[in-house]
């Protein structure tokens, strides 16, 4: 088992060596200066206000490791910089998107819990709500933005709402799930022993149904920062997907290789926490 | 219908008439299920349980031995008939009836020690949290399980974990045990260990219980009384419901063993006196 790790982790690094070799081959300045021999002066000078400088590099204008290396290093020294609305740090940014995230995600888990436990109790509700779930989820978040921009008229919340919208549908199923198929068995236990409805709910159905319910809430969170990013490009003002959406327009192809990054190990952590919550309230029957 | 069946209980050996209602502590009158209209799983059940008596129901599966217990626990409902305990009529799930069911129903995300507090706290919510840790700790000793008490049901094996089951049901101190088939899942060695245990701590409680058994000699050695039930069937176009065919006391004196079961005078006659029933006039479904 560990042995298998070990040499895992070795061939990720092999295949991490070879992705920068390759970029690192690729991004090579071309042949230069060449082009100026057998040039006269006047020539030279000629070309240069032609702005094609036979002197200068031929650059693909993808940045090469060590610009890459530099920008990474440059931005990470200091995170939390704050030179007006369209320079601030990228942990600053960062702060923002995850800020959005949360409080959309937590409105979220505030509605489709209960929601759910409701409707995985009751059959009743659950053929009621079915139709209304089954067109409302497959709808695009971002396709929200428009009207959330209309009524809420903040760029910020309207951010929030959309995340709310995407996060509330997996959990809303998985904890009707969960809360549905809780074996008969604890719950025949629960009624010989008298137990009220509300103690029930909290110490038979919550831990019953939790591992279902954590999966709800795992793919709530991968989809809402997959969302995020995209409604911070559409709204502008702050957030990871602002400074992408602004590198871009700055032309600053190592700004937006380094955001992407940022985006994809701080979705990679969000991950992790919620993989390590799972663990928590999993069950072995 | 029913003239037949009694015809045939009396030319059988040992047996008696129900006990009076005034000394039964569980009275049945008349119990009928249905779970398809005009075609009762059984119907006419009438039978009593004294305190302090060990009932045992044997009978084919799909006779609807199960749906009685589910009815005396207050679990499923009848569709004819009633049911009193202490002169009181059940009417739906209680803490007075302690049940231990087939497939254990231990919450797996708790320890043993949780799972019994759970039953404990639920039954005396005033107490205090070492007065419920040392009700549990009691309940775990008589089973036998002190040095298991933390851990999860995961851990631990088939008998062990129907174990916990019973210290479960008995932990709440219930006016009467109701279990259903308890060993039925647990191989033969485990459940004789168990039935030993179970016997001991029964006669020592006083405790009133009726069980369900698949197994002829487990009723034999545990039960005062054995109730033999038939199941439903179609005969000359019409529907028979099942029921309690015959009542048989057990005459084998109470502090048998199991190991010295078999040696006791009677014991094969009763035991015949079963096989024969369950072979030949129980109509098991394949008839």
């Amino acid at each position: 088992m560990k042995a298998l790790k070990l040499r895992a982790a070795l061939l990720s690094l092999l295949l991490l060596a070879a992705l920068l070799g390759i970029w690192h081959v690729a991004t090579l300045p071309g042949p230069a200066a060449a082009r100026s021999a057998g040039l006269s002066a006047e020539q030279i000078e000629y070309e240069k206000m032609m702005g094609k400088d036979p002197g200068a590099q031929k650059s693909t204008g993808f940045p090469t490791l060590a610009q890459m290396g530099a920008a990474i290093a440059k931005q990470l020294r200091d995170p939390f910089y704050d030179n007006g609305p369209n320079d601030k740090g990228i942990a600053i940014q960062l702060a923002w998107s995850l800020a959005r995230v949360g409080l959309g995600f937590l409105l979220a888990c505030l509605v489709a819990v209960p929601l759910g436990f409701v409707i995985g109790m009751s059959p009743l509700l659950q053929r009621a709500l079915d139709p209304f779930i089954q067109v409302l989820k497959p709808i695009s978040p971002l396709a929200w933005m428009p009207l959330a921009l209309y009524t809420i008229r903040d760029s910020s919340v309207s951010g929030v709402f959309v995340i709310f919208i995407c996060s509330v549908w997996p959990m809303l199923i998985n904890t009707a799930f969960g809360v549905a198929s809780v074996r008969r068995d604890w719950l025949a236990v629960a009624a010989t022993l008298e137990v009220r409805p509300l103690r029930k709910a909290l110490r038979v159905v919550l831990p019953a149904a939790a591992p279902t319910i954590l999966t709800g809430m795992r793919i709530s969170m991968g989809i809402a920062w997959l969302v995020i990013v995209a409604a911070e490009m559409l709204v502008g003002g702050t957030g990871i997907g602002y400074f992408l959406w602004n590198e871009w327009n700055n032309l600053s192809l190592t700004n937006v290789i380094f955001a992407i990054l940022v985006i994809g190990v701080m979705g990679m952590l969000l991950d992790l926490v919620f993989a390590r919550l799972q663990k928590l309230v999993t069950y072995v029957e | 219908m029913w003239s037949d069946v009694a015809q045939r209980d009396a030319a059988a050996p040992a047996t008696h008439d129900t006990q009076p209602a005034a000394a039964a502590f569980l009275q049945v009158q008349g119990l009928g299920r249905s779970f398809v209209p005009g075609k009762p799983v059984f119907a006419g059940v009438d039978f009593g349980i004294a305190r302090g008596e060990f009932v045992c129901v044997i009978g084919h599966s799909g006779c609807g031995k199960t749906t009685i217990l589910n009815v005396l626990a207050g679990l499923d409902r009848a569709s004819a008939g009633h049911v009193f305990m202490g002169g009181r009529e059940i009417a739906g799930p209680g803490l007075d009836r302690g049940v231990v069911f087939q497939g254990h129903a231990l919450m797996p995300w708790l320890s043993v020690r949780r799972n019994i507090a759970f039953a404990v706290e639920s039954r005396w919510p005033e107490w205090s949290r070492a007065q419920v840790d040392m009700q549990v700790r009691k309940f775990v000793e008589m089973v036998g399980l002190t040095p298991a008490i933390d851990r999860k049901p995961a851990e631990l094996s088939g008998g062990m974990k129907q174990r916990v089951g019973i210290a479960r049901a008995f932990s709440t101190e219930p006016k009467m045990l109701l279990l259903d088939e308890p060993f039925g899942a647990l191989d033969a060695l485990t459940r004789g260990t168990i039935q030993d245990e179970l016997m001991a701590i029964v006669r020592r409680t006083q405790q009133t219980v009726f069980m369900i058994t698949h197994d002829v000699d487990e009723a034999i050695l545990l039960a005062d009384r054995i109730l033999l039930m038939s199941n439903g069937r179609d005969r000359d176009g019409a529907w028979v419901p099942g029921g309690i065919a015959e009542t048989v006391a057990n005459p084998l004196p109470r502090d048998r063993t199991r190991a010295g079961l078999h040696h006791l005078p009677g014991y094969y006659g009763l035991r015949n006196h079963i096989v024969d029933f369950l072979v030949t006039r129980a109509n098991p479904a394949s008839q």
